[in-house]
């Protein structure tokens, strides 16, 4: 099922969460909402779901105008951030919540709440109450609960940001491997860029209430429309006018042309890569990844000064629009 | 030492200022014995009072339960022009004598007051009888389950709520199966100081039900009575009676209050 946004506008008082935003959301997709808070991500969520009405604008959900209908007649599955698990139900209830506000029957609905905590491995806890989980496990119950009632669009408002770094992980895998297995138009937000990367089949950066580019993960790293996205996504330095990634940069012990007098910080080792942290002669930071076998050639040691060569840069034309 | 002398302290005051005339009370009602004590009791203007306190009772609880489950979810839940208005009139009664309210309905239903005409036309009969008697219980106990209720509702938040919605719960299921579950403890402990306003209201009740013995006479304006016409272990064991009611009240709610850091 497809979600078309079509210039939504939305304001709380005198701040404005979206701006004119418009997006496009193919059916079956995984799409990250990434952007930094107070950027309308999960303000736009909230819209599509219908948790939250739009000022301006509409929202299409299968090609079927959902702009004013309510929430519970929207057939979305929306997880939040701190689960919002019904606490006085059991895992099973809360799970069979969506079904049996529907009257579904009885036999039906005990098949499917079995069917879901499998798929989400829980069986073993139907019968605890929320306050008896993990987070993670909660997570995954309350996945489960929206999951139940076969939603078209399944909406995932930062639903690992309460978890701790290993469980974000696994969760992430986990997510990324049940959108494969049910065929569902998915929607999160995140403002973790790596979390976005690695989950999403498509992102759309969003700051200060507008989307700044639509694209997969490859595209954004490797042509960002604007300084905004380069800075957002991936690492970058700023050179002059000019954005350069890191390991788009190299270190020389001697000026050369176009060459950037900087100053050598930490460097830190790890893996396959070695990073150097720099300032340049006019205090601008500089991060520059090298490989171990590149860093060992330079033997660089803090304090020195060397000259910093970029291989390939960028400029955008909208330099004042992020700036704003 | 020290950690004795707060209790010490908290101890002494409940003795002097709460246990002692009480249990003065219960001394002198049983003094003459149980049975002096039990026909105080079973006269039949005295079983009318006990009566009429609890119709009046079961009346206003029930509404203003109704209504203060309406007024909190409104207060936390809604906006709309007005609501610190709304907040800050639910706590009137509290801070409003009983006996001005009291004073307010004579005006109001009194033969020259707003309403009173037209209730004189229809042939109902709203001061010194029944109406009044129960609207002004309802005015003084009216804060108590809102109050009770609106600090709870903040905390839990709406998110159990939204998630019902999206599930595609209607607003009455979402009532029923996530907020008023979430609530119910303070919902109970609000009836339950509701119903011992009820129970002991008197200055209000006094100032609009004329005080007809046998008609409209609640307990604790027959404990008055009984006072002032010497019989003295009447107005006792009906003091006793009440003063046993309330109890009952106060341990319901300890049995029933969820300990202290759990919800």
């Amino acid at each position: 099922m497809s979600i078309h946004v079509r210039n939504i506008s939305k304001r709380f008082g005198d701040f404005t969460a979206l701006d004119d935003v418009t997006l496009d959301v193919e059916g079956g997709s995984l799409t990250a909402l990434l952007g930094p808070s107070g950027s309308g991500k999960s303000t736009l969520l909230r819209i599509i779901a219908g948790l939250e009405f739009a000022d301006q604008g509409e929202i299409l959900i299968a090609g079927e105008d959902a702009t004013d209908i309510r929430p519970q007649d929207r057939n979305v599955g929306f997880v939040f951030q701190h689960y919002a698990a019904f606490k006085h139900m059991t895992v099973r209830d809360n799970v069979a919540f969506g079904l049996q506000v529907r009257k579904r029957p009885k036999a039906e609905i005990r098949d499917r709440v079995d069917e879901l905590l499998k798929l989400v491995q829980l069986e073993a806890f139907g019968h605890r109450y929320p306050a008896q989980l993990s987070g993670g496990q909660r997570q995954r119950m309350a996945l489960a609960r929206a999951l139940a009632p076969k939603p078209e669009v399944l909406l995932l408002d930062e639903p690992f940001g309460a978890l701790d770094a290993r469980v974000r992980a696994e969760l992430r895998d986990w997510l990324r491997r049940l959108h494969e297995e049910v065929d569902v138009t998915t929607i999160f937000v995140t403002h973790d860029q790596a979390e976005a990367m690695d989950v999403a089949s498509q992102i759309a950066v969003m700051n200060t209430g507008r989307v700044e580019q639509v694209g997969s993960p490859t595209q954004l790293y490797d042509e960002p429309a604007s300084e905004f996205v380069m800075q957002f996504v991936g690492e970058a330095n700023r050179l002059g006018d000019r954005w350069v990634r890191p390991h788009d940069l190299d270190v020389s012990p001697d000026p050369g042309p176009g060459g950037v007098e900087a100053q050598i910080g930490r460097i830190t080792r790890y893996g396959f890569d070695a990073r150097i942290e720099l300032v340049a002669a006019d205090g601008e930071p500089l991060l520059v990844q090298v490989t171990r076998d590149r860093l060992e050639e330079l033997e660089l040691e803090r304090g020195q000064i060397v000259w910093v060569v970029a291989h390939h840069e960028r400029a955008f034309a909208d330099a004042t629009a992020t700036e704003r | 030492m020290r950690r004795y002398a707060l209790r010490f302290v908290a101890l002494f005051y409940l003795a002097a200022i709460l246990i002692a005339p009480l249990g003065i009370v219960f001394y002198r009602t049983f003094e003459d014995g149980f049975a002096a004590a039990w026909e105080a009791l079973s006269t039949p203007e005295t079983i009318h009072a006990f009566k009429l306190t609890l119709i009046i009772t079961a009346i206003a609880v029930p509404l203003n339960t109704v209504f203060g489950i309406i007024c909190a979810i409104a207060i936390v839940r809604k906006r709309f022009p007005g609501k610190g208005l709304l907040n800050a009139f639910i706590d009137l009664p509290l801070a409003l004598s009983p006996v001005v309210v009291g004073l307010s309905l004579f005006l109001l239903y009194g033969r020259t007051g707003w309403f009173g005409g037209f209730f004189e036309r229809h042939d109902i009969q709203v001061l010194f009888a029944l109406p009044a008697m129960i609207i002004a219980t309802i005015f003084v106990s009216l804060p108590f389950v809102a109050r009770e209720v609106v600090p709870t509702l903040r905390e839990i938040g709406d998110e159990q709520e939204q998630a019902a919605r999206t599930l595609g719960a209607n607003g009455w299921q979402t009532f029923r199966r996530i907020t008023l579950p979430s609530i119910r403890w303070a919902v109970i402990y609000g009836v339950i100081l509701t119903t011992a306003r009820c129970l002991g209201e008197y200055g209000a009740v006094a100032v609009v039900s004329g005080r007809i013995q046998g008609e409209t006479e609640t307990a604790t304006l027959r404990v008055e009575e009984r006072y002032d016409s010497f019989d003295l272990a009447g107005a006792y064991a009906i003091a006793i009676v009440l003063a046993l009611i309330a109890i009952a009240v106060l341990l319901l709610m300890t049995l029933v209050k969820p300990r202290e850091g759990t919800t």
